[in-house]
């Protein structure tokens, strides 16, 4: 008797946990059938895993520390102690750009975070409850939407003042939008189905019907967009330090290298080009991915 | 179809309003003091050393700027004015915003409308191309190319070519504002993710009507290819290509900001980075309100073009 009502909770569990297994190994294996399809995908997530890796053994890797000047190396081209030259002061452009792929992968990851979090919350609020609060929350995005392109965070920017917090605070803001409006969208094909229909009958919590029903039938083209925006707020971020509104000096932050190597673009090609071919190669990685991903996860939003 | 302007002209009132209304608080979500902020940032007429402004100073332009008053008082005599077309003085130079705006306004204009056209025709002529032999390797190194170009910084494109076109062969000259030569390289700077952006979403659009049965029979009673893609394929895939021409009008427009600065240019770019730098807050305030509402006006066009170029729309 003992026996027999302990097997029963384990086989339900086990029996669970191959179901899950199953569902994983499915997705991995699309995802890895549609890689082969896609080698671009590989590529992507290849170079982003070796970007990752350099971010993190980055005190490891730099041979030199990126903010100490060295005045008898200044401005000198690339050569087998400076792989990537000297800037003005004689720091070491390579320890530069490689301590700069800690800070853009880190802006990249937080402001999308905060981006795709808030913008799910006001999607899924906006599509579940309808009515009111739906069309209070779409006009303060159409709001958010008037401000074009990099302006809206430009505008955050203001109002908090400069710095590489406040960009990653206003490049997130600027990014909820895209996001409300793809959860909303979903939201509001979602909540027809008969099992939410279901769950609302027996009575399951508002809360609770989003978050372990709808939320989990979203997530594919969260995750697309959240890997593609985090390229284009990589992207963002830098240009808001180019602007000298991000990050300041003497970090070693691509934008702002790019910002200060302009004004030596004669005498020294090398400090302009590492960090900027440093950017495009993140941001490239992650469009790969994110197409790729895009592809595997959510083929409605596939383009060709 | 003129309930169709009406409505869609009434949709855009409430949007601008909540644009005044951000653009607005600005200067009061800032952290601190208005008036603290704004003698911290310039000073105003001379009178402004950073910490050290005196107590009557600021009394004074806290009176003269209105922010003893009720916020929402503030709103509408700010909105008044702004709707009078006065939009303030500059902290900084005292003089009014709206004729610093204009001043640079033009060369901003004359940027981004030079790349839109760059990015039009360069991503239409790629997109068709490549979607005629899809595939081939020409569509696939176009395709490549777009990758490229979404995911290059302009900021960084800008210095490339500046440093092979300007310093290497020494065609154009590097920065400055004025003629067309000085226009070249900004303008294909700020096109280039443009026309990636478009050439991508022509390709799609013109592969998904290529197989529409009214091409089949097209080709069926013997046009010609050229006659196909052109008479019968493109005029339906531009309907998609339009909204996002307008959406990118938006982009170019803020982007200018960017490359306006990387070509050492005139125009409205440089003077917001020049007045966030300051605190000029009247300033930015004015810059971003016009921007915002130039792009939401453009987005009305081309809302109404669309409307007008594919029916269904309008009736929806």
């Amino acid at each position: 008797m003992v026996q027999q009502r302990l097997r029963i909770p384990t086989a339900l569990s086990d029996q669970g946990l191959q179901d899950n297994v199953g569902r994983q190994r499915s997705a991995f294996s699309r995802i890895l059938r549609l890689s082969r399809r896609h080698p671009s995908t590989i590529v992507g997530a290849s170079v982003l895993f070796l970007l990752v890796a350099i971010a993190i053994l980055a005190p490891v890797i730099a041979p030199f520390d990126p903010t100490d000047p060295d005045p008898s190396v200044r401005l000198t081209p690339p050569s087998s102690t400076h792989w990537f030259g000297t800037d003005e002061l004689g720091r070491d452009v390579f320890s530069a750009v490689i301590w700069g792929a800690r800070i853009s992968l880190r802006v990249g990851l937080i402001s999308m975070g905060i981006g795709a979090t808030l913008g799910t919350l006001i999607g899924l609020l906006a599509g579940f409850y309808g009515r009111w609060l739906d069309t209070i929350l779409m006009r303060l995005i159409d709001i958010m939407l008037a401000f074009p392109g990099i302006l809206l965070a430009i505008t955050f920017v203001a109002m908090l003042g400069p710095g590489l917090n406040n960009v990653m605070i206003a490049v997130g803001i600027a990014n909820i939008p895209r996001f409300t409006r793809l959860v909303r969208s979903s939201v509001l094909s979602v909540k027809t189905l008969t099992y939410v229909e279901a769950a609302e009958a027996v009575g399951v919590p508002n809360s609770r019907i989003m978050v372990r029903h709808i939320l989990p039938n979203v997530l594919s083209p969260i995750i697309v967009l959240a890997t593609l925006g985090i390229a284009s707020a990589i992207l963002s971020a830098a240009g808001l330090s180019f602007l000298g509104l991000g990050a300041q000096p003497p970090t070693p932050e691509w934008g702002a290298m790019l910002s200060k190597a302009r004004g030596f673009l004669r005498v020294a090609w090398w400090w302009a080009t590492f960090p900027g071919l440093a950017i495009m190669i993140t941001v490239l990685a992650m469009n790969l991915l994110g197409d790729g991903l895009r592809d595997a996860l959510d083929p409605r939003l596939r383009t060709q | 179809m003129i309930t169709f302007l009406i409505r869609r002209f009434l949709a855009a009132i409430p949007v601008l309003l909540g644009v005044s209304i951000l653009v607005f608080s600005m200067l009061h979500l800032t952290p601190g003091d208005p008036v603290q902020l704004m003698l911290s940032g310039g000073g105003a007429g001379g009178s402004g050393g950073s910490q050290g402004a005196s107590a009557e100073a600021v009394e004074a332009l806290r009176k003269e700027m209105g922010f003893d008053r009720p916020i929402w008082e503030q709103y509408l005599t700010w909105l008044g004015d702004v709707l009078q077309g006065d939009l303030g003085r500059s902290i900084w130079s005292n003089q009014k915003v709206t004729e610093m705006i204009f001043a640079q306004l033009p060369s901003t204009i004359q940027l981004t409308l030079a790349g839109l056209g760059i990015a039009i025709v360069l991503g239409i002529v790629l997109g068709i191309a490549a979607a005629v032999r899809p595939h081939s390797w020409f569509d696939t190194l176009t395709m490549g190319f777009a990758s490229l170009g979404v995911s290059m910084p302009s900021f960084w494109l800008g210095l490339v070519l500046i440093y092979i076109f300007a310093l290497h062969f020494g065609w154009v000259p590097a920065t400055g504002t004025g003629g067309v030569k000085r226009l070249i390289l900004p303008a294909f700077t700020l096109g280039l993710e443009a026309s990636a952006i478009i050439a991508r979403l022509v390709r799609s659009s013109m592969l998904e009507i290529m197989r529409q049965e009214y091409i089949t029979t097209a080709r069926a009673k013997g046009l010609r290819e050229t006659a196909v893609v052109t008479r019968h394929a493109l005029r339906n895939a531009m309907i998609p290509v339009i909204t996002i021409i307008g959406l990118q009008f938006g982009a170019l427009l803020s982007g200018a900001v960017i490359i306006e600065t990387v070509f050492a240019r005139q125009g409205i770019g440089r003077l917001t980075i020049t007045a966030i730098n300051g605190k000029d807050f009247p300033l930015v305030q004015g810059i971003i309100l016009l921007v915002a509402t130039i792009y939401v006006f453009v987005n009305l066009l081309t809302d109404l073009l669309y409307g007008f170029l594919d029916p269904k729309i309008r009736y929806e």
